[in-house]
């Protein structure tokens, strides 16, 4: 069982990809043996209300039984509450919130108000660093990164939050963790996609320091080539076990 | 048959602490994957005692030695580029005949001096009389400066390969950062421009447009510091080409611009 918890439907603004219509995903899926894909609607980030991508993606994952849909929540804006409640009926495995797009504050009053709900709604709350490599982002793509004080800020912020980190390097987990009480730390997820391996092998590195048991299976797709999160594990000695955590039990801990 | 255009390996001069694991980490991934031979340079002494993109001709020479040393320990799966800082041209032309006549089987520019720079004719032409690629580290689309190095972008580059229409040129990691759809509009048309896969990006859309640009004719597979993004563009080739164009892209593509018998089963 391989679940995608960082996955991507519809056009992405800066630069042509190919395969981000539904059947194109679906058929990445196959290509790479990955059973699930937790699902946000790409272009809502860049809309100035990101959750009317929202209904277009609950509607898609009805049709497309291996999609989770992980709606996006403003909550900048007035109906943000529902957008949440919205997604807890609907049996979202998460909701997504990237201020840096968004235009928030990334610990601001807002985004902690947001974290205090999903605990409350006890729904993980997904973030990511970055969706591309700065180095080649579109000149007009002027988003800063998510920072990470901003996480250990969220994290802080309310004892019931879980939160999904996605796009995140090894020196951003590490910041992270090790700047989190256990307990904090214990709250927190982090998606495999941007940690490198060998002959660096991060990858492997954090997963000793830190351990399994906070790391899940992500890819970025379409934006990003699914194979690569397959090839970091192919490249690690993991016990099968491990791997099947990292790959599905995790992510399924963390959304239970 | 696989070979990785674009590796790099360390040595004791360096300030990493964990050099050998990272020199066997490469060897083991490698393994793992399947690479015949890793081609590599070491950039001087990667920032101990001259900048890694300016290093000075002791370290310069001490990275090559160490590379020797390691493609004589690695008989069958290292070859190794030249590392040259060609501001110091006469040191840059001696070093490339020595390390050429030692075994290398190529010639690597980082970003010491810009790629169309008439300092880099002489080592040009020595690649044309030796009959070697120059692997040039690129900046996709460099819009400015970048601290730390003096870094070219594709339009550098082909300028440079413009003007020495018999050398092969590689330029380095597509994947690396920055603008690679830039260069690949740029190296188009420039038919000695050989366009190296490695980098840590794995973008969607990166692959298609690699092929469409300049063919599986003019493409070379390789790491860089990823090996796990490298492997990911291998398997999505896969599903993209047919068995012939596979091996282009592996192996025969360098094969045909480094030096006859570089490779085992060349």
């Amino acid at each position: 069982m391989r679940i995608d918890c960082n996955a991507f439907l519809g056009a992405y603004p800066w630069r042509k990809v190919p395969g981000t219509a539904p059947d194109a995903l679906v058929q990445a899926l196959d290509r790479v043996s990955i059973d699930a894909a937790w699902v946000t609607h790409l272009p809502g980030l860049f809309w100035r209300d990101p959750t009317e991508g929202n209904a277009w993606l609950y509607e898609t994952a009805r049709k497309e039984r291996r999609f989770k849909p992980v709606p996006t929540v403003h909550p900048g804006l007035a109906q943000w509450e529902q957008v949440l409640a919205d997604a807890a009926n609907a049996g979202a495995p998460a909701v997504r919130c990237d201020p840096m797009y968004l235009g928030l504050e990334p610990a601001g009053g807002e985004m902690r108000v947001l974290a205090a709900a999903c605990g409350a709604a006890h729904l993980p709350l997904m973030l990511a660093v970055r969706l591309e490599d700065g180095r080649q982002r579109h000149p007009n793509d002027r988003a800063g990164e998510l920072p990470a004080a901003a996480v250990r800020a969220l994290i802080r912020s309310d004892t019931d939050v879980r939160l999904l980190v996605t796009h995140a390097d090894r020196a951003f987990v590490e910041e992270v963790h090790f700047g989190s009480t256990p307990e904090e730390a214990r709250r927190i997820w982090w998606d495999i996609c941007w940690i490198w391996g060998p002959p660096e092998d991060h990858l492997a590195l954090v997963l000793d320091t830190i351990g399994s048991e906070r790391f899940v299976f992500g890819t970025g797709q379409p934006l990003r080539l699914p194979e690569n999160s397959i090839a970091k594990l192919d490249l690690l000695d993991l016990p099968r076990g491990t791997r099947e955590a990292i790959e599905s039990k995790n992510v399924g801990e963390l959304a239970s | 048959m696989l070979v990785d255009v674009h590796a790099h390996f360390h040595h004791a001069r360096t300030p990493r602490a964990d050099w050998r694991e990272r020199n066997v980490s490469r060897l083991t991934a490698g393994a793992r994957i399947g690479i015949s031979v890793h081609v590599a340079s070491v950039l001087g002494s990667w920032g101990l005692t001259s900048p890694i993109y300016f290093p000075s001709p002791r370290d310069v020479t001490a990275g090559n030695d160490a590379l020797l040393a390691l493609q004589r320990e690695h008989p069958d799966s290292i070859r190794g580029y030249v590392c040259v800082n060609p501001n110091d041209t006469a040191h840059a032309r001696a070093e490339i005949v020595r390390c050429l006549d030692a075994g290398m089987i190529g010639i690597k520019l980082a970003a010491s001096r810009r790629a169309d720079d008439p300092l880099l004719d002489p080592i040009a032409a020595l690649a044309l009389e030796r009959r070697v690629p120059v692997l040039q580290h690129i900046w996709q689309h460099r819009r400015h400066d970048w601290p730390g190095q003096e870094a070219s972008d594709a339009v550098e580059l082909c300028a440079l390969a413009r003007r020495h229409p018999d050398v092969a040129f590689i330029l380095a990691h597509i994947g690396g950062g920055g603008d690679w759809l830039h260069s690949l509009g740029v190296v188009e048309d420039v038919p000695n421009v050989y366009v190296d896969l490695s980098g840590s990006g794995v973008d969607g859309g990166m692959l298609e447009a690699c092929v469409e640009s300049v063919s599986v004719e003019r493409l070379l597979w390789g790491t860089d510091l990823t090996m796990d993004t490298g492997w990911a563009k291998l398997r999505y080739l896969e599903t993209l080409l047919s068995k012939d164009e596979m091996a282009l892209v592996r192996w025969k593509n360098a094969a045909r611009i480094f030096p006859a018998g570089a490779f085992p089963s060349d």
